[in-house]
């Protein structure tokens, strides 16, 4: 039973405190990062067989940093290859063994920052910067990465190696960027942050809809970001993850079964959330040109704050739509926006805008096109058209929850 | 680390350009070349005149294959070439930033690979 607790002790250890050990490593290790995971996987490892042994240490996450210092060195000298470099490389960590490793949280909290700026440095394709954020600073697998960005896993993988090669051969440096280029390295963090949020908030695949610690996770980010830069975007980006998050009781019922947003219980939202959400975007609109994220955080507020769907001020919601759509021209901004236009126009309105949208190749297997259409259908009455729509939605989504609720729509309208 | 920054614009828009302005242009790349000397950072580079003047060459079977111009008709043309010396790509970026024709075309910046008798990066 007590080696079964060690071994639950680690594992949530290496949740909790993996990524700051690898960010930590990344830059002990002169920014290595392959070098970093191996010395990690075998610090947790060496944890194993040591803690069942003596018991786990006060502080492990020094602990693990420390040994895969230790590790990463034994794992050069190993290597035979006689790579001059890299014994020069090992011999230099060496003689850096003998510094004292600072373990104060603002330390850690830095690496993890340096990891964050280092995966989504501009020399990288944003396709990259994404993938690899998720993989390195979240520590997503690259299973759930390539679900959550419908490519085949081995082209994910391929991309996250290849994000890492140029690090290593273009010495893209291990580092937070300078003041005065703070401001342009941010707008490639964070989108990768809000798709963290996503990720968290409505998985990829399996059967939890609410992955509560990615979510946490993305917020805790921006909340740093937030502190760390004065930038009315990432208060927009932190402000629409809180809106978002604040619904989050209210989103599912006691089987996890998804409830859409008309037929949520709204007393269940998180007012304290909302406010903070709330008073963030205006702070945000005062600084400026809305940014993407205070725009889609504004559509949040006004979500929020209605009493109900039918009190929604739908019109003040389209036009927040336009404008996000000048500026970011996205197929799903235009299907979302046609959703709007159907609560304030009537479903007519919303089908006609969205079968504009039936040809563009980025949503031809996006399920929520077509349970957006399925949903128009049903409000008019057409229900064969509705069925139809539905079973295609049904066909192009893994998520359970989403599933469970696209099958019970569909009884519902085969029991009529 | 040294970084090729390989400097490309659209010589038929260039063309366009008044004497003076061109002349404009072409004395700041001599202070720029004179900052990055002075900095440490310059080790080699020049200007090309236009691919009207380029020859490609091909070696087939051990036979030299000779045709007029640039190996492909781009939009923008190489036009010039600095080489650096700079910490990381981050400074390479900086650096270059201060390239004068940045402005009118583009700059791409490629970390040099070492040749050895084995082992050799791709």
């Amino acid at each position: 039973m007590k080696s079964l607790s060690v071994e639950q002790r680690i594992t949530t250890i290496y949740t909790n405190e993996s990524r700051r050990v690898l960010a930590t490593l990344i830059r002990l290790l002169q920014g290595n990062f392959d070098l970093a995971e191996e010395a990690m996987q075998d610090a947790f490892v060496a944890a194993l067989a040591q803690w069942q042994r003596d018991g786990v240490p006060d502080n492990p996450r020094a602990w693990l940093i420390s040994t895969g210092r230790f590790k990463a060195i034994d794992r050069i000298r190993k290597n035979t290859s006689q790579d001059h470099h890299l014994q020069a490389f090992a011999h230099t960590l060496s003689a850096e063994l003998a510094t004292e490793l600072p373990d104060d949280d603002d330390a850690i909290e830095d690496d993890r920052l340096r990891l964050i700026f280092t995966c989504c440095h501009p020399s990288l394709a944003m396709e990259a910067r994404i993938a690899l954020t998720l993989r390195e600073v979240c520590g997503l697998t690259t299973e759930a990465i390539a679900a959550a960005f419908l490519v085949p896993v081995p082209t994910l993988a391929q991309r996250i190696v290849r994000a890492k090669n140029k690090i290593r051969d273009a010495v893209i440096p291990y580092d937070v960027p300078e003041p005065e280029q703070l401001p342009k390295r941010l707008e490639a963090v964070l989108p990768v942050i809000y798709l963290v949020f996503n990720e968290g908030y409505s998985a990829s695949s399996g059967g939890k809809v609410v992955q509560r610690d990615l979510s946490a996770e993305a917020i805790r980010l921006g909340r740093l970001l937030s502190d760390l830069l004065p930038h009315a975007d990432a208060d927009g980006l932190l402000a629409l993850m809180l809106l978002h998050d604040a619904r989050r009781a209210g989103r599912t019922n006691a089987n996890g079964d998804l409830i859409p947003l008309e037929e949520q219980d709204r007393s269940l939202w998180n007012r304290a959330q909302i406010r903070e959400g709330c008073e963030l975007v205006v702070q945000a609109l005062k600084a400026g040109p809305p940014g993407i994220y205070t725009l889609q955080a504004s559509i949040a507020a006004v979500h929020a704050e209605a009493p109900s769907a039918k009190e929604t001020d739908w019109a003040e919601i389209t036009g927040l739509y336009d404008i996000l759509l000048r500026i970011n021209p996205s197929p799903v901004v235009q299907l979302n926006r046609a959703a709007a236009l159907a609560m304030r126009d009537g479903p007519e309105a919303g089908l006609e805008a969205i079968d504009k949208l039936m040809g563009l190749k980025n949503l031809k297997h996006y399920y929520l096109l077509y349970a957006a259409r399925a949903d128009l259908f049903r409000r008019m009455g057409l229900s064969q058209e509705a069925t139809c729509c539905y079973q295609q939605a049904l066909d192009l989504t893994q998520q359970e929850p989403e599933r469970r609720f696209l099958q019970q729509r569909l009884s519902t309208l085969q029991n009529n | 680390m040294k970084y090729l920054c390989l400097v490309y614009y659209d010589e038929k828009k260039m063309q366009q350009l008044s004497q003076q302005d061109w002349d404009t242009l072409n004395r700041e790349c001599i202070e720029c070349v004179e900052g990055l000397t002075q900095g440490g950072h310059f080790l080699d580079g020049a200007p090309l005149l236009s691919t009207d003047t380029a020859t490609t060459l091909r070696m087939r079977d051990n036979k030299p294959l000779i045709t007029d111009g640039p190996f492909a008709e781009t939009k923008e043309q190489l036009a010039g070439f600095y080489m650096l010396e700079a910490r990381d790509m981050n400074e390479a970026i900086r650096l270059a930033e201060k390239i004068p024709p940045a402005r009118y075309g583009c700059v791409e910046i490629r970390p040099v690979r070492e040749l050895l008798g084995q082992d050799n990066n791709r």
